[in-house]
């Protein structure tokens, strides 16, 4: 069959959702004679529209939608609230780790060479994810395809 | 008070915080927003979560709208995205025929044409079926064209492109969705 160009393809499109004007009735007739193969694509695209039209979602009860607004509320109020949990976890958690840390400094059972090591492993730690957290955010506020599907 | 100048009134409010403005809005579009996030996801369920996903997701990026711009075209990136990235992390759409099909689908037995009423009841199921083996781009288009009468105009702000580019789309998208069909008979 042919390579239709995109102005053929909108003809065959309006044909198909009976929105030819009359001079682009005259055009899609040119295009048939020409090109008779295209009558029953044209013919079996039709029948196909047809079906699809006469299928119809389910309408949804009255109270759906009077629930509706108040279940986008909740969850803007729940973001809300996971921000606070948040915030507060990130809190206990940095807390949590300066006391281990400083009793952990402190205690005098542990040898000197082993504080420094792990020290050392924390600290290397601490910049290895300082370094991919920055390097992600300037990711994504440089990436203009980061809305685009892959 | 004109539709639109209303809607820049609510928008201007949201975007000073107002909730009850945002309600607005929301049950302005909530109908428009589940029908196309059905579109994409296939279930009831997933429609209703996606859909109101999305608007929370737009009132909290309400400070971004450039205005001028009709909200619900602006919403509809944001629920299109959204579908788009939930149907990527389930690995494609579920479909749930019995939440989503309405009552013309539905046997009726007792019909006088019994037998031509259960002959167009197995093509629809087909077709329903054929649908959801289509890209998801595909099967939003032809769902807002065929099943919600979506016009053209309408379609080309939503996918923010020339109504020419939308035609040729619906026409490789029904072609494809014909040779699905063709596939499965």
């Amino acid at each position: 069959m042919k390579e239709l160009t995109d102005q053929e393809h909108m003809l065959l499109a309006k044909a198909v959702d009976g929105e030819l004007t009359q001079k682009e009735s005259i055009d899609l007739q040119k295009l048939l004679a020409a090109h008779p193969e295209l009558q029953n694509e044209l013919a079996s695209m039709k029948s196909l529209k047809e079906t699809t039209m006469s299928m119809k979602f389910k309408q949804l009860p009255e109270e759906t939608w009077d629930r509706y607004w108040a279940g986008v509320y909740a969850r803007m109020e729940r973001g809300f609230a996971w921000l606070l949990v948040s915030i507060g976890g990130a809190i206990l958690l940095a807390f949590g780790a300066y006391n281990a840390a400083i009793s952990f400094m402190h205690d005098e059972s542990i040898p000197f060479l082993i504080k420094l090591a792990i020290g050392v492993v924390a600290l290397g730690t601490a910049i290895l994810f300082i370094s991919v957290l920055r390097e992600k955010w300037f990711v994504h506020k440089s990436d203009k395809y980061r809305e685009v599907i892959r | 008070m004109q539709n639109d100048e209303q809607e820049a009134e609510w928008i201007r409010r949201c975007r000073e915080g107002d909730k009850e403005a945002f309600g607005f809005l929301v049950k302005k579009y909530m109908k428009q927003a589940y029908y196309a996030a059905l579109g994409f996801v296939g279930s009831h369920e997933d429609a209703l979560d996606a859909s109101q996903e999305a608007f929370v997701k737009a009132f909290r990026a309400i400070g971004t709208f450039e205005s001028g711009r009709r909200f619900y075209t602006w919403y509809y990136q944001i629920l299109r995205n959204h579908c788009l990235n939930m149907l990527r992390r389930r690995n494609g759409a579920t479909l749930s025929l019995s939440s989503i099909v309405g009552e013309t689908d539905e046997l009726q037995s007792n019909e006088p044409h019994a037998e031509a009423q259960m002959q167009l009841n197995e093509t629809r199921k087909s077709v329903w079926e054929a649908l959801w083996r289509l890209s998801p781009e595909d099967r939003s288009l032809i769902v807002a064209r065929d099943m919600l009468d979506t016009p053209y105009a309408t379609l080309a702000e939503l996918m923010e492109c020339p109504i020419g580019t939308v035609m040729s789309r619906l026409y490789h998208a029904r072609k494809r969705l014909r040779t699905q069909l063709e596939r499965a008979s």
